[in-house]
């Protein structure tokens, strides 16, 4: 057993009707490694450790586990075997307990709440021993989306795996908790577990691999060790080329304000208050960054300023022209435009074609809709513009964008607002759960958008996005501005101060 | 997930053409579903019937076919489908909106006491002034009633199900009170209003048939709902607030306007019903003057897809095995109970062949 890998994974392949999603994959993961998964979104990472999870079956191939053959019909064949993952997509019922989401499905019921202090228990125990801060008789619901994923974590403790899946699981968490989270995958194997992290964020993926595959197009095209490679071999695997994280810029200076914020404020929905008098300009032909942990007032910011969340006292001044309080209406045609923090909730209809998502806020102008009825041609004309001028990878403008990768759907969003031809874009988290190939291209827009003279304001929790394109950053902390920033990256530790909400008194002075 | 190129497809067929095939392989695959479920449940039924010690197969030709004898026979077949079509196509643009308007059968009476005021205190106009006008009191009784429950959803969030649902009782007492007490014909002895005028019934078709111009409005109506929500603006809007309020909301939608215009829209063809029930049929207002077509609309409708023009074709269906449920009583006594329950068993199949095209879509 000690030459066979712990995990085989042969030659697999799956197609999902005319889609081609592993395309004879193979993989050998070790015992006790941490081996991280790299590739764009669509490249087949979270269906392929779907079948070795028992979630889905493969057409062709097959899995070796611990030198055996093994085809798992279920998830819970798999966690038998003592194989579990985690999902990108909580599977937790959210009006159970922690303790109740644990047992469920295993065995009777009577026996179970018979045995429900055990459970309760054990639960502490797996909590203490991983620090995952976990109450077993927590009610889900309640919990915050990074709490919720440790739950599901200590879920597959609880059942007591060997091989743990993680998929993108950073993606929802603030940089504290994706810290704490790489300790704990650390933790887990000095335990003698593995740990399988599925990822597109290539700094994490250095941090805590020990071996790194990297899957295009249903394959897997490299496996290397992580002290052989760095993150820009990485990038270039993963999209095939190369990318340039320093974006060319020209040294046009910054004209007259656009958009003016005087001493906003306003609360989060639930009552809190989350944007504590904020203040800032941005001119024409800047990008200005505000960088800060997540939670600290930036979605609040945003969705005041489009008008989606009452502000309690304040000016927004666009263009010269009070739009404080308006309607989203009404802002949306005040040469605004916004790429929203969450693209499923608020950018798109899922269900909806791509030419209906193409003209949600334009649906009842011309040359879109004449006479009170939709024009098709002209907002299927349209729509193919946009697909073809924003590279939007799609069958045709028909189809639901829900069945796009996250990036083609963002690519859309960003090309929906600019068309829109607006004199300010607010955007938050330009790149958030989208592959390099898209975030380059979509950092290249923004900054063609400055040179024709539009004002961006980029909220991110990404340093490097901001780094690449702004002109300033702002630092928020807490609801409030704690300073600016030229982006250069050797005042990375400052900006760290600041982001932690520690300010010195001479720099204020200075 | 990666997009396969159709490269091979979009060769062989040019543009036009494609779309074409596309359109119409979508048409057979979205009608392939509710005949499947119809099938389906037409099957249950029959075993169900010859478990009952029925000729199950003898039945449910009966069931489906018993009623097409004539043309008096099929003219009653339309009468019925008229307040489901009116009901369920007007329900389809409601549900789109993501408004679960249970209440149709209170809106429906709402319309039938209102046309029934119009319809018995005026006098002296002439038929085409009265039947418009009393259809119109109709569908604007029925619109106020679901503005009610639209109103106290936009403004309280009150579940419209649970308000929608108390004020189907209320109008239903509200009906009772009414026949027995202030507009109750004073000459009768059985509690129903006075007789509406000649000039405020609905026009017949043919002289010497039931069957009124009703459904020809119910017709043009549900083609009309159809093009509103599938090519007009504020069908597109009304859409996007049912599918994603949040992004209707960022898109500079009025929800609340559209949560209303839905709820209204589908009160007022209930009402419509109501009132061609009262000025079409009865020419008087009774307590019982629904046989639940408020709740089957729903079925209608759900078989439909919520797609109002397929609504005729469903709301047609259930009135074909509503009248062949009275043929199959009378023909071979099996109790009208038996054929409540095949009624159900064709919704219950309804909405599981629905959730089965959904996970196969998902999965393809």
């Amino acid at each position: 057993m000690s030459n066979k890998p712990f995990l085989r994974i042969d030659n697999i392949r799956k197609r999902f009707g005319p889609i081609v999603a592993s395309d004879g994959v193979s993989l050998e993961i070790e015992e006790g490694e941490i081996h991280s998964l790299l590739g764009e979104n669509g490249a087949g990472k979270s269906v392929l450790m779907s079948m070795i999870c028992g979630m889905v079956r493969p057409d062709e191939g097959e899995i070796v586990y611990r030198g055996e053959v093994v085809r798992f019909n279920s998830p819970r064949e798999a966690i038998r075997q003592r194989i579990g993952m985690v999902h990108q997509h909580f599977m937790l019922v959210p009006n159970l307990t922690v303790a109740e989401n644990y047992i469920l499905g295993q065995g009777s019921a009577l026996r179970v709440i018979n045995d429900m202090d055990k459970v309760h228990a054990r639960i502490r125990a797996l909590s203490d021993r991983y620090a995952l801060d976990v109450r077993p008789d927590a009610v889900v619901e309640d919990l915050s989306v990074g709490e919720q994923q440790r739950v599901e974590i200590l879920k597959a403790l609880f059942h007591g795996i060997d091989l743990l899946i993680l998929d993108e699981p950073t993606a929802v968490l603030t940089p504290q908790e994706t810290d704490r989270l790489l300790s704990l995958m650390g933790d887990l194997v000095k335990d003698g577990k593995t740990v399988v992290f599925i990822s597109h964020k290539l700094d994490e993926v250095m941090r805590v691999s020990n071996r790194i595959s990297v899957m295009r197009d249903g394959r897997v095209v490299h496996t290397v060790d992580v002290g052989e490679t760095n993150a820009r071999e990485l990038a270039r695997m993963m999209v095939g080329r190369d990318v340039r994280m320093e974006l060319p810029r020209s040294p046009e200076p910054a004209g007259r304000i656009v958009l003016s914020v005087e001493n906003l404020t306003c609360r989060a929905e639930t009552g809190l208050p989350a944007v504590r008098g904020v203040s800032l300009d941005v001119r024409a032909g800047e990008i200005v960054g505000i960088a800060g942990v997540s939670g600290n007032g930036q979605t609040e910011l945003s969705l005041a300023l489009s008008g989606l969340l009452p502000v309690d006292s304040g000016r927004v001044v666009l263009n010269g022209k009070d739009i404080t309080g308006l309607d989203p209406a009404r802002i949306n045609a005040s040469s605004f435009s916004h790429i929203p923090e969450d693209r499923h909730k608020h950018g798109i209809v899922m269900s909806l074609s791509l030419s209906e998502n193409a003209i949600l806020q334009r649906y009842d102008q011309a040359p879109f809709a004449a006479r009170g009825m939709l024009n098709g041609r002209a907002i299927g004309e349209h729509t193919r513009d946009l697909i073809k001028r924003f590279r939007v990878k799609s069958r045709d403008e028909n189809q639901a964008i829900g069945s796009l990768s996250g990036g083609n759907q963002q690519k859309l969003v960003v090309a929906r607002e600019l068309a829109r031809n607006p004199d300010f874009i607010l955007v938050n988290q330009l790149a958030r759960g989208i592959d390099i190939g898209a975030m380059e291209f979509v950092m290249e827009e923004m900054l063609k958008q400055r040179d024709n003279g539009r004002a961006v304001l980029l909220i991110s929790t990404e340093l490097e996005e901001l780094f690449a394109i702004c002109d300033r950053i702002l630092v928020m902390f807490h609801g409030e501005i704690l300073g600016e920033l030229p982006p250069d990256r050797s005042r990375l530790d400052e900006l760290g101060l600041l982001m932690a909400g520690k300010t010195e008194q001479p720099a204020l002075a200075g | 997930m990666e997009q396969v190129n159709q490269g091979v497809r979009e060769t062989v067929y040019p543009q036009a053409a494609h779309t074409f095939y596309r359109k119409l392989s979508q048409i057979a695959l979205s009608a392939v579903t509710p005949i499947a479920a119809v099938s389906v449940a037409l099957a249950c039924g029959a075993v169900l019937l010859w478990l009952n010690g029925f000729n199950g197969l003898d039945a449910i030709t009966v069931m489906v076919f018993g009623s097409f004898q004539d043309m008096r026979a099929v003219g009653e077949i339309l009468l019925k489908a008229t307040p489901l079509i009116l009901i369920g196509a007007g329900l389809c643009v409601a549900f789109r909106c993501s408004i679960w308007n249970i209440g149709a059968e209170g809106q429906l009476y709402a319309g039938a006491i209102a046309a029934t005021l119009v319809g018995t205190s005026l006098d002296g106009l002439s038929v085409w002034i009265h039947a418009p006008l009393v259809m119109l009191a109709g569908a604007l009784a029925g619109a106020a009633w679901a503005g009610i429950a639209g109103y106290l959803k936009v403004r309280f969030r009150a579940s419209e199900i649970v308000t929608t649902i108390m004020l189907n009782y209320i109008a239903l007492i509200l009906t009772s009170y009414l026949v027995t007490g202030p507009m109750k014909d004073a000459s009768a002895a059985y509690p129903q209003s006075a007789r509406l005028v000649r000039e405020a019934w609905t026009p017949r078709i043919v002289s010497d048939m039931r069957l009124h111009i009703g459904i020809l409005i119910a017709v043009v109506l549900a083609v009309a709902l159809y093009i509103f929500l599938q090519r007009s603006s504020r069908g597109f809007a009304l859409r996007v607030v049912g599918l994603n309020p949040h992004a209707a909301r960022y898109a500079g939608m009025d929800v609340a306007r559209n949560v209303m215009v839905a709820i209204c829209i589908s009160g007022a063809m209930a009402g419509l019903a109501g009132a061609f029930e009262v000025a079409g049929v009865t020419h008087r207002l009774y307590q019982n003057i629904s046989p639940g077509y408020g709740f089957e609309g729903i079925a209608v409708a759900l078989l439909a897809n919520n797609n109002p023009l397929a609504a005729i074709l469903s709301g047609g269906l259930f009135a074909t095995l509503r009248s062949g449920s009275e043929v199959l009583q009378i023909t071979s006594q099996v109790p009208q109970v038996l054929v409540l329950v095949i009624q159900g068993i064709v919704i219950l199949s309804v909405v599981a062949f629905a959730k089965l095209r959904d996970i196969l879509r998902i999965v393809a």
